[in-house]
């Protein structure tokens, strides 16, 4: 017997009410959750909705949410208002924990500084390097070389060639379907010749579970360490902000093949949070180092973990949040 | 990365023990196993809640049926209710009374629209078409030349104007186009958006309104997380979706996201794009997403996949010879390569249940490349050598080590290893053979499975 319980009626009601939550925005329900008189399980539980709607993950959430009990216990706190306080802090801190493996970024003259830029289909790669060269251009006065590594993506090419067009950098490309190594040992080659300053390699989307694919990238990195050992200097892991809890494992593979040094977390201008930050940097220990906000060429900010979460829950926000 | 929901139940209910009968505090324990893993599988948390509490009321009373045991009973509910709710049957596309059919893409930026785009043009001429595909975004840089480039690659006609006009005008013109040459089909790639973007809202809004499209199809990335609800919700209220393409199948993503935007849209998902290749277009079937977002493997696209590969008759004449000893290495190499028709390895071992987790659990690594060299020692081999494995001593070692480019030692441990299989056969003798299609015992064969 097989009971359809998805019928019209009463439970329909309920999951639309939750939904209408979410759609309110979550900053509105965090408003109301610590303005709250007391703290007691409803107000666990609907925390627990927040962190978990922000795809923090269940792991990452129990651990915020044990933690905060704990405390609430030893310092013997009433007010939801205190929590909130407390929750700030740990989360806070739980993303600083990667600031101490950040690699201290050193521009040497003459040696071109080299980010590889990695990452699944789709996250962003190509439009975050031309903000990411934007960036080295204008904030350091740089002087910017992209390679054209996604040799296999339609049009990847012609679409790094436009944004090198409007941000004026030079762009070594090969023919679609050509060896990415190739790309870049031309482009290291451009790099030392015109004394650039900054090398970003882009490369093509690929799902983590693809070996050899991801063997690629390992080549990819040799060619580059053979005139600049300690090359690539940065190696950027792209993460759509609306990616889910596969976000983690598509980290730690990234991360076993090419020792990513640096997450850019994009699409932050929809309404996703971009939790699964949290689980990748408790896990792999590698820092958030960028965030994407939009398909403008400025839309790239250096992360900072109190903006971050206060994005998240914390931000004063008056009225209605547009979602 | 994830413990399949079947070994946690078993886990559960093995400290609760064994008993006829499923209390509500067992029951209590294993939704909370269900609920984890529907979470982890990026289900929306409403949804989860909402299902756990259907499945919760379904199991109280439930006798557990004598073959099984609670836990599996409690996998069986869990399962049913997860495939009714992914929607028991497939949807077809609409084919419109009067050509040419309308099939627009909509979605987020990088869920893999333009690729989708051509996937479908691909699918559509293999059903006897001639679609159109149509350039409507004029936003991405490049994204005409990469439409472009696909309908070249794949031989098929793309209509653009470049990116000096309004989508809405292209569109129109585009399906003019279509309707003067025939096209039985036309497909539109518009660019990627924000649900929360008024203006470009309104844009998918006015090509609607201009050419009246038979189908929406949503574009969604398997990866998405818990916000896939309110995308979906919103495209849907605003535009009006007729169905779902589920992009990035062909990773390790559960695609909860799939559940829930079945849920909150009720629009039927039609298609799952399994790779970067122009072919990677499945139909979709409830029941293997079902066991896909509860980590249960994907057994029956794994039988299916061998089955196809797998010649019957072949197959007899295999088993007959395995269970009589004779199973020799030209035979083991013509195993070789029907395994590799079925796909890269590691995307089968991900299929078998348990076995997915416990290599990624010992981080064991099932190379194409591997099987590539054992292929190739064993072609080192003559005839004669295959059928007599025995044959091979020193001189022939040498030989064939240099024939296959490996090293003597590696032409040992294949030797030994082949040795070591021919045992096990014997052994497997009675039970049939794992991994052939045909012979009888069907899906009981494979490792943990839950029923």
């Amino acid at each position: 017997m097989i009971m359809k319980f998805f019928r019209r009626g009463q439970r329909d009601e309920k999951l639309e009410q939750s939904l209408q939550k979410t759609r309110r925005g979550v900053f509105k329900q965090v408003i109301e959750l610590f303005q709250r008189s007391e703290i007691d399980d409803d107000f666990f539980d609907d925390l627990e909705a927040l962190l978990i709607g922000a795809d923090i993950g269940a792991d990452t959430t129990d651990q915020l949410i044990d933690e905060l009990r704990a405390k609430i216990r030893e310092r013997g706190l009433h007010q939801p208002a205190e929590a909130q306080e407390i929750l700030r802090a740990d989360m806070i801190s739980l993303l600083k924990k990667a600031v101490r493996y950040r690699r201290v970024k050193i521009l040497q003259r003459g040696v071109p500084y080299v980010i590889l830029v990695v990452g699944v289909n789709g996250v962003g790669k190509t439009t975050t390097i031309a903000k990411l060269a934007r960036y080295h251009q204008q904030q350091f006065n740089r002087q910017v070389i992209v390679a054209a590594g996604d040799t296999f993506r339609a049009a990847a090419i012609d679409q790094l060639q436009l944004w090198g067009e409007r941000i004026n950098v030079p762009v070594i490309a090969h023919q679609p379907g050509s060896d990415p190594g190739a790309v870049a040992f031309d482009a290291m080659q451009a790099a030392h010749k015109r004394a650039a300053d900054v090398l970003i390699i882009d490369t093509a989307g690929r799902l983590h579970t693809k070996d050899n694919l991801m063997q690629e990238l390992g080549k990819i990195r040799r060619v580059v360490q053979k005139t600049v050992p300690d090359a690539p200097q940065e190696v950027l892991l792209v993460i759509d902000a609306n990616t889910g809890q596969n976000g983690l494992a598509q980290a730690a593979a990234f991360a076993k093949m090419v020792e990513i040094s640096d997450v850019a977390l994009t699409k932050l201008d929809g309404t996703s949070k971009g939790g699964i930050a949290f689980s990748i940097v408790k896990a792999l220990g590698v820092p958030i180092s960028y965030i994407g906000t939009g398909e403008k060429m400025d839309d790239l900010t250096p992360f900072s973990e109190e903006s971050f979460v206060d994005g998240l829950f914390f931000e004063k926000h008056e009225g209605e949040i547009p979602v | 990365m994830f413990e399949s929901l079947s070994d946690r139940l078993q886990g559960v209910f093995q400290r609760i023990g064994n008993r006829g009968r499923l209390t509500e505090k067992d029951i209590d324990e294993a939704m909370r196993e269900v609920r984890r893993a529907l979470i982890e599988a990026d289900v929306n948390l409403g949804v989860v809640k909402e299902f756990i509490g259907a499945v919760k009321e379904r199991s109280l009373g439930a006798e557990v049926l004598k073959s099984l045991t609670p836990g599996q009973q409690v996998i069986k509910i869990v399962n049913e209710e997860l495939v009714t709710l992914l929607g028991s049957e497939q949807v077809p596309l609409v084919h419109a009374n009067q050509a040419p059919t309308i099939i627009m893409l909509v979605g987020l930026q990088g869920a893999g629209k333009t690729t989708h785009a051509a996937k479908l043009a691909v699918h559509l001429r293999k059903g006897g078409q001639t679609p159109l595909l149509i350039a409507a975004d004029i936003y991405r840089p490049a994204a005409i030349n990469q439409l472009q480039a696909l309908g070249k690659q794949i031989n098929l006609p793309v209509y653009d104007e470049g990116v000096g006009e309004t989508p809405p005008k292209i569109v129109e013109r585009g399906v003019r186009v279509a309707r003067d040459k025939g096209n039985g089909t036309v497909i539109i790639d518009t660019a990627g958006r924000l649900q929360i973007n008024e203006e470009l809202m309104q844009e998918l809004v006015d090509i609607k309104a201009l050419v009246k499209p038979h189908e929406i199809l949503l574009v969604a990335d398997a990866m998405t997380g818990q916000e896939a609800v309110n995308v979906a919700r919103e495209f849907n209220e605003q535009v009006g979706l007729t169905g779902v393409i589920m992009t990035k199948m062909d990773g390790d993503a559960r695609g909860g996201a799939a559940l829930s935007i079945r849920r909150v849209t009720g629009v039927p998902i039609k298609f799952l794009g399994t790779g970067e290749k122009i072919d990677a277009l499945e139909a979709y079937y409830p029941d293997r997403l079902a066991s896909r977002i509860l980590g249960m493997g994907d057994v029956l696209s794994l039988i299916e996949k061998a089955q196809s590969q797998f010649d019957e008759n072949d197959a007899k004449a295999l088993e007959k010879k395995v269970l009589s000893g004779k199973f020799d290495l030209e035979d083991f190499l013509s195993q070789l390569q029907q395994v590799k028709q079925m796909g890269p390895i590691n995307q089968l071992l991900e299929m078998i249940p348990g076995l997915g987790a416990a290599a990624r659990k010992q981080d064991v690594q099932v190379n194409d490349d591997d099987l590539k060299q054992i292929e190739a020692i064993i072609r080192s081999m003559t005839t004669e050598e295959r059928r007599n494995p025995q044959l091979i001593k020193g001189g022939r070692r040498k030989r064939i080590a240099k024939g296959s480019g490996r090293q003597i030692h590696e032409i040992n441990e294949l030797l030994t290893q082949f040795k070591q299989m021919q045992k096990m056969m014997s052994a497997f003798g009675k039970g049939g053979f794992p991994g052939m299609g045909g012979g009888g015992g069907g899906r009981g064969r494979f490792p943990g499975l839950p029923f």
